[in-house]
């Protein structure tokens, strides 16, 4: 079974890379961009198990994402 | 007065750090990051400089999670030093031995260069023989050095005088222009800039000398 774990900046954490590709698409002549937010996304190929979802949460909160700045969203395909 | 430094994979200033403990009068045992225990007697560990791990996934993600990093978390847990210089504050704010996080410098490029820093606490075994206010040229080389706090966290640093240096003109975006902190207990520092490159005159400045000295009179009188 697969996860793929998405990982991004806490609502309110400024995101400087972000803002970089923003001004960027700006420059390119993409108008209307209002707000570029920089993730990643993690996919993770998995022996099947029951409890997937809570092993790979517990991933996340130990190691995949920093939760002092980020938040982490697991979706089970 | 025993000093361990950790060696992980990509890290470039483990020498200039146990060199710099060396010259100020520790006697010092290299440690690899697949060690599970810290020398005998270790007073204080040293975390380096450097990109451990690549700064893969997140810059001291990794080596946060290393066979040593359990050595050091029971090290810190029982009252001893530790002193995490750049990739080192780094991996002690993913250990969660410190508050807060590291992030892109706000201009996104990586700074080389020396900076000025105030020394905000002398209360703080790495502080206290410089005096409280004192300015001390030190340089920082990072791409990651934007220290980030939520305002909750902020006030338990201000409120618990656990902030040990700011800069005295922010070069990468970090709140309240800190450079270092402290754990609650205050044994704990991290830092950005890099004091163990100042430690002799051929180095272009001894600025650096204060923090070691510092910390060797007080393990003395403990």
């Amino acid at each position: 079974m697969k996860a793929r774990v998405t990982v991004m900046l806490k609502a309110g954490v400024l995101d400087v890379q972000g803002e970089a590709v923003r001004h960027a698409l700006g420059t390119l002549g993409f108008e209307g961009v209002h707000g570029v937010r920089q993730g990643k996304v993690i996919e993770l190929d998995l022996a099947e198990t029951e409890n997937a979802e809570e092993t790979v949460k517990a991933m996340c909160e130990k190691l995949l994402a920093n939760t002092v700045i980020e938040s982490y969203r697991v979706e089970i395909l | 007065m025993k000093a361990a430094v950790v060696t992980f994979p990509g890290s470039n200033c483990d020498r200039d750090l146990a060199t710099a403990f060396e010259k100020m009068g520790f006697q010092v045992t290299r440690v690899w990051h697949k060690d599970s225990a810290l020398p005998e007697g270790t007073d204080v560990v040293g975390l380096p400089g450097g990109f451990s791990f690549g700064d893969y996934l997140r810059c001291g993600a990794i080596a946060a999670q290393s066979p040593i990093a359990a050595a050091v978390q029971a090290h810190a847990a029982r009252g001893g030093y530790v002193l995490g210089i750049c990739n080192g504050f780094q991996v002690l704010t993913e250990m969660r031995l410190l508050p807060g996080a590291l992030m892109r410098n706000a201009g996104l490029k990586f700074l080389c260069k020396t900076v000025t820093l105030k020394v905000a606490t002398q209360d703080s075994p790495f502080t206290n023989a410089i005096p409280k206010g004192a300015e001390i040229q030190i340089p920082i080389a990072h791409h990651d050095g934007n220290y980030t706090i939520d305002a909750e966290g902020l006030k338990a640093l201000q409120d618990q005088d656990r902030i040990a240096f700011t800069y005295a003109q922010n070069p990468n975006g970090a709140t309240a222009d800190i450079a270092g902190v402290l754990s609650a207990n205050r044994r704990v520092l991290g830092m950005m800039p890099h004091p163990e490159r100042v430690i002799e005159p051929e180095q272009g400045g001894t600025d650096g000398r204060g923090l070691f000295a510092s910390l060797i009179s007080g393990m003395a009188l403990a």
